[in-house]
């Protein structure tokens, strides 16, 4: 079972790499050790939970691999590139064109309708209109909102304006999907639909999802489980 | 989508959109209440002392200004009096001959300023028949009789239908001397004016002091000062500078001018301070709407907005309100100046009797001059937009992880 587990890894190409992460808040009053020397690798086409406790680190480790914080040591390595190495304006360009965030709290633009949101970073990226109607289109209709393309969030229930979330985090043809626990303000039956969504966008397009969560409905459905605790990874399981 | 976004925020929270458009708004009326207040007041002024004795303008001999004697007086020359006549803006010409003579009654003699006038000219431009005081009436052209001010009237223990005698040296330095009888009292506020004024028509003036035809100005008759400003720049072209010299308003009453200037530095200081706490009231809003919108921030900085990209949304977004609130200050406070400069505030008690004792009318106009509220709206509205600087300043220095976590 290991071997054939080595061999998937080796077959399949590596989108994150995270090698020794350590993560210190306050090195220099009370220091307060968030990651302790994680590696950790995921490969293209993964449907990954981090799930542990509370404190455990998962969002410090999704916002490290999102290049939105920094490590205190070691390093992550995205398709090749270390992201450390990369200066602000950079990093912020990099995330633009790798990487897409699905929020706990949607955190759509409140003013922007479902439309606009889900093409406001291919217009950060420069795409045309008629890419741009075409990337919505095919979105809004993966995640079941084409008829919704004209509501402003306010106008959208939780789970609909994960959805959009789920579409913009898409947008930009990303290499990977960072969600930070991205069912915790939704009902049973808005995690399952997101649940859907983002599994056959997953089976059906390939796209890498990285999850941290609590929502036991969440990690059912993941492919593999990375379990931190105190900062550490304590198992990581592949579930056929 | 820049511009949208920053547009539609403006809508997004309304009440906070109304409390920056507000201050904005106050902003701009309070600036321009003061300014408008300020300039309404020194305006009335100058006009109310140009009103009643200078005049905008004058036309001299030139060489009168500094000497004021009979020998600087000219003719009054036909052909003068209709270039000036035809000068835009000046609706007539008043002619005047002034000099100074000793002033008795009984065995009172006091120094009095004689001054020759075509009565209903001087009255169409200074009023003053309406300054008759205790019955007496207003002089005629051809009348041998004198009208003087109640200060000079007490100075010298004379009333109406008493006979002044006046001694003096005339034009070239023949003997001026003439009795007349007082056909009328008159009053001016400002007591220097009020207690040595002697007015004669001007043919009698011109008996008196021997110099037959002369005056020693022509007064222009202009509605305004700004007239008077166009109608100086006319008269540069039409008259002969060798001869005449143009003295307007501001060299006649340089004290005035002074006074003004040193009022203006003074409201300056009042401006800074009223600027200051503009600004404190706008940047308070800017601080809590940048600290409100932080974790906004931070998303928008993690899906990759740029910095810049943001920065100026968010710029702009204070901009708009700014722009917004400057133009309903600027509507509102022109409205309001307007008001009050066609219903000015009386000043009532103590400070109008001193406004009375100056010859000043007891009121407080606005200026609606335009500049007052384009120069205001623009300094609020630049304002405005330094301080839109801050959550610029903010967004650069913000790290979006901190901020989603605040």
């Amino acid at each position: 079972m290991a071997r054939f587990q080595a061999s998937k890894y080796i077959l399949m190409k590596n989108v994150i790499t995270v090698k020794g992460v350590t993560k210190i808040y306050n090195p220099d009053t009370i220091p307060v050790h968030a990651l302790r020397g994680v590696d950790l690798q995921i490969g293209e086409g993964e449907f990954t939970a981090l799930v542990g406790p509370s404190g455990s680190g998962k969002t410090t480790l999704l916002n490290i691999i999102g290049g939105l914080d920094d490590a205190s040591d070691g390093s992550v390595i995205i398709n090749e590139q270390d992201i450390a190495k990369l200066s602000d304006s950079q990093t912020i360009e990099f995330r633009k064109q790798n990487i897409g965030f699905v929020f706990q709290a949607y955190n759509l633009i409140p003013v922007l309708t479902a439309k606009e949101n889900v093409e406001f970073v291919m217009l950060l990226q420069g795409a045309s209109q008629s890419d741009r109607d075409a990337r919505v289109k095919e979105l809004m209709s993966a995640v079941g909102l084409s008829d919704h393309l004209d509501r402003r969030p306010s106008q959208l229930s939780g789970g609909q304006q994960q959805r959009v979330a789920v579409a913009r985090a898409l947008a930009s043809k990303p290499m990977f999907v960072l969600a930070d626990e991205p069912t915790a303000n939704l009902d049973s039956k808005s995690t399952a639909d997101l649940l859907d969504i983002m599994a056959k966008l997953n089976k059906e397009e390939n796209i890498t999802f990285l999850f941290s969560t609590h929502d036991q409905r969440v990690i059912d459905r993941a492919r593999r489980v990375v379990n931190l605790d105190d900062g550490a990874v304590i198992s990581d399981k592949t579930i056929e | 989508m820049v511009f949208k976004i920053a547009w539609r925020n403006i809508g997004r929270n309304k009440r906070r959109t109304a409390i920056t458009a507000a201050s904005i708004f106050f902003a701009v009326l309070f600036s321009v209440a003061s300014e408008s207040l300020n300039r309404g007041v020194f305006d009335g002024m100058i006009d109310s002392t140009v009103s009643f004795y200078v005049g905008y303008i004058q036309v001299l001999k030139k060489g009168y200004w500094e000497d004021r004697t009979l020998e600087e007086s000219f003719e009054m020359d036909e052909k003068l009096t209709s270039v000036l006549n035809n000068v835009d803006g000046v609706d007539d010409v008043v002619p005047r001959l002034e000099s100074f003579a000793l002033a008795s009654f009984g065995k009172i003699t006091k120094s009095a300023l004689v001054i020759g006038i075509d009565p209903q000219k001087e009255d169409a431009l200074t009023g003053l028949a309406g300054r008759l005081i205790k019955g007496g009436t207003y002089l005629q052209k051809d009348d041998k009789e004198v009208m003087i001010t109640s200060g000079l009237a007490e100075k010298l223990n004379i009333s109406v239908n008493d006979t002044i005698i006046l001694i003096s040296q005339g034009y070239h330095g023949v003997n001026a001397a003439n009795r007349y009888r007082v056909k009328g009292l008159i009053s001016f506020g400002s007591p220097e004016l009020n207690s040595k004024l002697i007015y004669l028509p001007l043919s009698a003036a011109q008996d008196f002091y021997g110099a037959e035809n002369l005056i020693t100005s022509l007064v222009l008759d202009v509605k305004d000062k700004n007239t008077s400003d166009l109608a100086l720049q006319s008269l540069e072209k039409s008259i002969d500078y060798q001869t005449y010299d143009i003295i307007d308003w501001k060299d006649m009453m340089p004290e005035i001018i002074k006074m003004k200037e040193i009022k203006e530095s003074s409201n300056k200081i009042v401006m800074f301070v009223l600027y200051l706490i503009i600004a404190f009231g706008v940047f308070g809003v800017i601080l809590m709407m940048t600290k409100e919108r932080k974790f906004e921030f931070g998303v928008l900085l993690s899906i990759g907005m740029s910095r810049v990209k943001l920065a100026f949304t968010i710029w702009l977004e204070t901009v708009f309100l700014g722009f917004v609130g400057a133009i309903f200050g600027l509507v509102i406070s022109y409205g309001l100046m307007y008001y009050l400069s066609v219903n000015p505030i009386v000043v009532t008690g103590d400070m109008a009797e001193t406004y009375a004792k100056f010859g000043i009318e007891p009121l407080l106009p606005a200026s609606v001059d335009l500049d007052i509220f384009i120069t205001q709206a623009l300094n609020v509205f630049v304002l405005t937009t330094l301080l839109a600087i801050y959550p610029c300043l903010a967004i650069w220095k913000m790290k979006a992880v901190d901020a989603m976590r605040a």
